[in-house]
Protein backbone atom coordinates (compact mmCIF):
# COMPACT_ATOMS: atom_id res chain seq x y z
CA UNK A 1 0.00 0.00 0.00
CA UNK A 2 2.84 2.45 1.15
CA UNK A 3 4.63 1.67 -2.06
CA UNK A 4 1.58 2.11 -4.35
CA UNK A 5 0.99 5.31 -3.27
CA UNK A 6 4.49 6.57 -3.32
CA UNK A 7 4.88 5.61 -6.98
CA UNK A 8 1.47 7.02 -7.43
CA UNK A 9 2.91 10.65 -5.88
CA UNK A 10 5.99 10.27 -7.94
CA UNK A 11 4.39 9.78 -11.50
CA UNK A 12 1.73 12.48 -11.11
CA UNK A 13 4.68 15.01 -9.82
CA UNK A 14 6.75 13.87 -12.90
CA UNK A 15 3.67 14.90 -15.09
CA UNK A 16 2.60 18.28 -13.67
CA UNK A 17 6.36 19.27 -13.22
CA UNK A 18 7.37 18.34 -16.85
CA UNK A 19 3.80 19.90 -17.94
CA UNK A 20 4.90 22.83 -16.24
CA UNK A 21 8.16 23.26 -17.78
CA UNK A 22 7.00 22.36 -21.10
CA UNK A 23 4.96 25.63 -21.18
CA UNK A 24 7.36 27.42 -19.83
CA UNK A 25 10.84 26.10 -22.09
CA UNK A 26 11.27 28.53 -25.34
CA UNK A 27 12.82 26.04 -27.37
CA UNK A 28 10.19 24.28 -29.01
CA UNK A 29 12.24 20.33 -29.69
CA UNK A 30 12.85 20.68 -26.19
CA UNK A 31 9.34 21.38 -25.35
CA UNK A 32 8.17 18.05 -27.55
CA UNK A 33 10.54 16.20 -25.70
CA UNK A 34 9.46 16.79 -22.36
CA UNK A 35 5.73 15.96 -23.90
CA UNK A 36 7.32 12.74 -24.38
CA UNK A 37 8.10 12.47 -20.68
CA UNK A 38 4.61 14.19 -19.86
CA UNK A 39 2.73 11.26 -21.83
CA UNK A 40 4.44 8.47 -20.36
CA UNK A 41 4.18 9.12 -16.94
CA UNK A 42 0.47 9.46 -17.90
CA UNK A 43 0.69 6.00 -19.07
CA UNK A 44 2.25 5.28 -15.86
CA UNK A 45 -0.59 7.09 -14.06
CA UNK A 46 -4.09 4.92 -16.51
CA UNK A 47 -2.12 2.09 -14.67
CA UNK A 48 -2.78 2.77 -11.02
CA UNK A 49 -6.52 2.91 -12.34
CA UNK A 50 -6.22 -0.46 -13.54
CA UNK A 51 -6.21 0.00 -17.22
CA UNK A 52 -3.05 -1.62 -18.66
CA UNK A 53 -4.49 -1.83 -22.17
CA UNK A 54 -5.16 1.61 -22.30
CA UNK A 55 -1.34 2.34 -20.91
CA UNK A 56 -0.35 0.37 -23.46
CA UNK A 57 -2.01 2.30 -26.21
CA UNK A 58 -1.41 5.38 -25.55
CA UNK A 59 2.54 4.65 -25.37
CA UNK A 60 1.92 3.23 -29.06
CA UNK A 61 -0.66 5.36 -30.30
CA UNK A 62 1.06 8.83 -28.29
CA UNK A 63 4.68 8.02 -28.16
CA UNK A 64 5.07 6.20 -30.95
CA UNK A 65 2.77 8.03 -33.59
CA UNK A 66 1.50 11.39 -32.48
CA UNK A 67 4.72 12.90 -30.99
CA UNK A 68 6.84 11.70 -34.52
CA UNK A 69 3.73 13.96 -36.25
CA UNK A 70 4.95 16.61 -34.13
CA UNK A 71 8.08 16.75 -34.47
CA UNK A 72 7.94 16.19 -38.31
CA UNK A 73 5.82 19.50 -38.22
CA UNK A 74 8.11 21.27 -35.64
CA UNK A 75 11.04 20.55 -38.14
CA UNK A 76 9.01 21.13 -41.60
CA UNK A 77 8.30 24.80 -40.49
CA UNK A 78 11.20 25.42 -38.24
CA UNK A 79 13.04 28.39 -40.67
CA UNK A 80 10.20 30.67 -39.29
CA UNK A 81 10.57 29.69 -35.90
CA UNK A 82 13.97 30.37 -35.14
CA UNK A 83 13.24 34.42 -35.96
CA UNK A 84 10.37 34.14 -34.25
CA UNK A 85 12.06 32.99 -31.13
CA UNK A 86 14.53 35.23 -31.01
CA UNK A 87 12.56 38.41 -31.75
CA UNK A 88 9.82 38.20 -29.64
CA UNK A 89 12.06 36.93 -26.27
CA UNK A 90 13.14 40.41 -25.44
CA UNK A 91 9.75 42.29 -25.08
CA UNK A 92 7.69 38.94 -23.15
CA UNK A 93 10.35 38.49 -20.49
CA UNK A 94 9.83 41.20 -18.64
CA UNK A 95 5.52 40.83 -19.37
CA UNK A 96 4.25 37.26 -18.89
CA UNK A 97 1.15 36.56 -20.28
CA UNK A 98 -0.83 37.06 -17.24
CA UNK A 99 -4.26 36.71 -18.56
CA UNK A 100 -3.72 33.36 -19.22
CA UNK A 101 -2.29 32.71 -16.01
CA UNK A 102 -5.01 34.23 -14.02
CA UNK A 103 -7.72 32.31 -16.36
CA UNK A 104 -5.60 28.97 -15.62
CA UNK A 105 -5.41 29.05 -12.27
CA UNK A 106 -9.56 29.98 -11.56
CA UNK A 107 -10.21 27.34 -13.77
CA UNK A 108 -7.76 24.99 -11.88
CA UNK A 109 -9.07 26.38 -8.24
CA UNK A 110 -12.19 26.30 -9.01
CA UNK A 111 -12.42 22.44 -10.26
CA UNK A 112 -10.13 21.35 -7.16
CA UNK A 113 -12.57 23.11 -4.90
CA UNK A 114 -15.28 21.02 -6.18
CA UNK A 115 -13.54 18.02 -6.06
CA UNK A 116 -12.55 18.59 -2.65
CA UNK A 117 -16.07 19.50 -1.80
CA UNK A 118 -17.46 16.34 -3.80
CA UNK A 119 -15.38 13.71 -2.15
CA UNK A 120 -17.74 13.51 1.37
CA UNK A 121 -20.41 12.37 -0.86
CA UNK A 122 -19.67 9.86 -3.62
CA UNK A 123 -22.29 9.56 -6.85
CA UNK A 124 -24.76 6.81 -5.90
CA UNK A 125 -23.33 3.98 -8.89
CA UNK A 126 -19.96 4.48 -7.24
CA UNK A 127 -21.01 3.88 -4.08
CA UNK A 128 -23.00 0.80 -4.85
CA UNK A 129 -20.46 -0.48 -7.05
CA UNK A 130 -17.74 -0.08 -4.00
CA UNK A 131 -20.55 -1.76 -1.50
CA UNK A 132 -21.39 -4.55 -3.96
CA UNK A 133 -17.64 -5.16 -5.11
CA UNK A 134 -18.34 -4.29 -8.45
CA UNK A 135 -14.93 -2.82 -8.76
CA UNK A 136 -12.35 -3.49 -11.70
CA UNK A 137 -9.81 -5.58 -9.54
CA UNK A 138 -5.72 -5.80 -10.27
CA UNK A 139 -6.55 -9.74 -10.56
CA UNK A 140 -9.32 -9.20 -13.58
CA UNK A 141 -8.01 -9.91 -17.07
CA UNK A 142 -8.80 -6.88 -18.90
CA UNK A 143 -7.50 -7.35 -21.82
CA UNK A 144 -9.66 -10.18 -22.68
CA UNK A 145 -12.85 -8.72 -21.62
CA UNK A 146 -12.19 -5.48 -23.14
CA UNK A 147 -11.51 -7.42 -26.22
CA UNK A 148 -15.45 -9.19 -25.92
CA UNK A 149 -16.69 -5.46 -25.17
CA UNK A 150 -15.61 -4.42 -28.59
CA UNK A 151 -16.57 -7.53 -30.11
CA UNK A 152 -19.92 -7.44 -28.82
CA UNK A 153 -21.38 -4.78 -26.87
CA UNK A 154 -19.77 -2.06 -28.76
CA UNK A 155 -19.27 -3.24 -31.62
CA UNK A 156 -21.35 -0.48 -33.58
CA UNK A 157 -18.87 2.49 -31.75
CA UNK A 158 -15.95 0.80 -32.89
CA UNK A 159 -16.84 0.43 -36.23
CA UNK A 160 -17.86 4.17 -36.62
CA UNK A 161 -14.55 5.26 -34.78
CA UNK A 162 -12.71 2.87 -37.09
CA UNK A 163 -14.34 4.52 -40.48
CA UNK A 164 -13.91 8.30 -38.94
CA UNK A 165 -9.73 7.55 -38.65
CA UNK A 166 -9.66 6.40 -42.01
CA UNK A 167 -11.65 9.37 -43.25
CA UNK A 168 -9.49 11.40 -41.32
CA UNK A 169 -6.14 10.15 -42.65
CA UNK A 170 -6.90 9.77 -45.98
CA UNK A 171 -8.19 13.67 -45.98
CA UNK A 172 -4.48 14.56 -43.65
CA UNK A 173 -2.76 12.91 -46.81
CA UNK A 174 -5.17 14.74 -49.23
CA UNK A 175 -4.55 18.23 -47.25
CA UNK A 176 -0.63 17.86 -47.29
CA UNK A 177 0.04 16.54 -50.74
CA UNK A 178 2.02 18.98 -52.98
CA UNK A 179 -0.03 20.83 -55.67
CA UNK A 180 1.67 20.36 -58.88
CA UNK A 181 -1.15 21.34 -61.57
CA UNK A 182 -1.29 24.86 -60.51
CA UNK B 1 -4.81 3.97 -0.57
CA UNK B 2 -5.33 6.28 -3.86
CA UNK B 3 -8.36 7.35 -4.16
CA UNK B 4 -10.39 8.86 -7.17
CA UNK B 5 -10.29 12.34 -5.78
CA UNK B 6 -6.21 12.60 -5.99
CA UNK B 7 -6.73 11.48 -10.35
CA UNK B 8 -9.32 14.13 -10.11
CA UNK B 9 -6.61 16.66 -8.83
CA UNK B 10 -3.84 14.90 -11.26
CA UNK B 11 -6.16 15.53 -14.37
CA UNK B 12 -7.51 19.10 -13.23
CA UNK B 13 -3.43 20.12 -13.11
CA UNK B 14 -2.87 18.98 -16.75
CA UNK B 15 -5.90 20.45 -18.26
CA UNK B 16 -4.79 23.76 -16.79
CA UNK B 17 -1.54 23.59 -17.82
CA UNK B 18 -2.90 22.47 -21.11
CA UNK B 19 -5.75 25.68 -21.46
CA UNK B 20 -2.57 27.91 -20.14
CA UNK B 21 -0.92 26.86 -22.94
CA UNK B 22 -3.75 26.93 -25.31
CA UNK B 23 -4.44 30.41 -24.20
CA UNK B 24 -0.74 32.07 -24.04
CA UNK B 25 1.24 30.08 -26.63
CA UNK B 26 2.02 32.30 -30.07
CA UNK B 27 3.11 28.79 -31.70
CA UNK B 28 0.43 26.80 -33.56
CA UNK B 29 2.17 23.34 -32.64
CA UNK B 30 2.48 23.99 -28.82
CA UNK B 31 -1.10 25.08 -29.46
CA UNK B 32 -1.34 21.69 -30.64
CA UNK B 33 0.33 20.38 -27.83
CA UNK B 34 -2.13 21.97 -25.25
CA UNK B 35 -4.96 20.14 -26.98
CA UNK B 36 -3.12 17.02 -26.61
CA UNK B 37 -2.33 17.77 -22.82
CA UNK B 38 -6.23 18.67 -22.13
CA UNK B 39 -7.31 15.27 -23.93
CA UNK B 40 -4.61 13.55 -21.50
CA UNK B 41 -6.28 14.74 -18.74
CA UNK B 42 -10.08 13.49 -20.21
CA UNK B 43 -8.75 10.02 -20.47
CA UNK B 44 -7.08 10.01 -17.01
CA UNK B 45 -10.95 11.13 -15.79
CA UNK B 46 -12.31 7.93 -18.01
CA UNK B 47 -10.38 5.87 -16.93
CA UNK B 48 -9.95 6.75 -13.02
CA UNK B 49 -14.51 6.53 -13.37
CA UNK B 50 -14.12 3.16 -15.48
CA UNK B 51 -12.45 1.74 -12.22
CA UNK B 52 -15.42 1.62 -10.56
CA UNK B 53 -17.63 -0.02 -14.05
CA UNK B 54 -16.87 -3.63 -14.34
CA UNK B 55 -20.53 -4.05 -16.30
CA UNK B 56 -19.72 -2.01 -18.76
CA UNK B 57 -16.22 -0.94 -19.07
CA UNK B 58 -17.53 2.38 -20.67
CA UNK B 59 -14.48 4.49 -19.00
CA UNK B 60 -11.37 2.10 -20.94
CA UNK B 61 -13.67 1.80 -23.51
CA UNK B 62 -14.36 5.57 -24.33
CA UNK B 63 -10.83 6.12 -23.33
CA UNK B 64 -9.67 4.22 -26.13
CA UNK B 65 -12.23 6.28 -28.42
CA UNK B 66 -10.72 9.52 -27.19
CA UNK B 67 -7.24 8.33 -27.99
CA UNK B 68 -8.24 7.57 -31.71
CA UNK B 69 -10.18 10.55 -31.95
CA UNK B 70 -7.04 12.65 -30.50
CA UNK B 71 -4.54 11.04 -33.17
CA UNK B 72 -6.72 11.46 -35.88
CA UNK B 73 -7.60 15.48 -35.08
CA UNK B 74 -3.40 15.78 -34.47
CA UNK B 75 -3.21 14.36 -38.12
CA UNK B 76 -5.77 16.76 -39.76
CA UNK B 77 -4.57 19.87 -37.92
CA UNK B 78 -0.81 18.85 -38.56
CA UNK B 79 -1.56 18.81 -42.08
CA UNK B 80 -3.69 22.17 -41.97
CA UNK B 81 -0.70 23.61 -40.32
CA UNK B 82 2.22 22.50 -43.24
CA UNK B 83 -0.41 23.97 -45.34
CA UNK B 84 -0.60 27.46 -43.77
CA UNK B 85 3.11 27.18 -43.34
CA UNK B 86 3.23 26.76 -47.18
CA UNK B 87 1.18 29.71 -47.61
CA UNK B 88 2.21 32.27 -45.30
CA UNK B 89 5.30 31.53 -44.13
CA UNK B 90 4.57 31.68 -40.19
CA UNK B 91 2.67 29.49 -37.84
CA UNK B 92 2.09 32.26 -35.41
CA UNK B 93 -1.82 32.85 -35.36
CA UNK B 94 -1.76 36.31 -34.92
CA UNK B 95 -0.47 36.76 -38.07
CA UNK B 96 -2.80 34.55 -39.57
CA UNK B 97 -5.73 36.68 -40.44
CA UNK B 98 -6.82 36.49 -43.86
CA UNK B 99 -9.23 33.90 -45.19
CA UNK B 100 -8.41 34.81 -49.05
CA UNK B 101 -5.45 34.24 -51.23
Amino acid sequence: MMIESLLFYAFAALAILSALLLVHIRNIARALFLLFIVLFSMAGLYLFALADFIAITQILVYVGGVLILLIFAFMLSNKELLDDLQSSSKRFISLPNWQAIILALAFLSLMIYSYISWAQDMPEWISQAEAKGRMILPTDNNIKILGFKFMTQYVLPFEVISVFLMMALIGAAHLSRKESNK
Amino acid sequence: MITLTHFLVVSACIFCIGLYAVLAKRNTIMILVGIELMINAAILNFVAFGKYDKVNYGGQVFAIFAIVLAAAAVAVGLAIILNVYRHFNTINPQNIHELKD
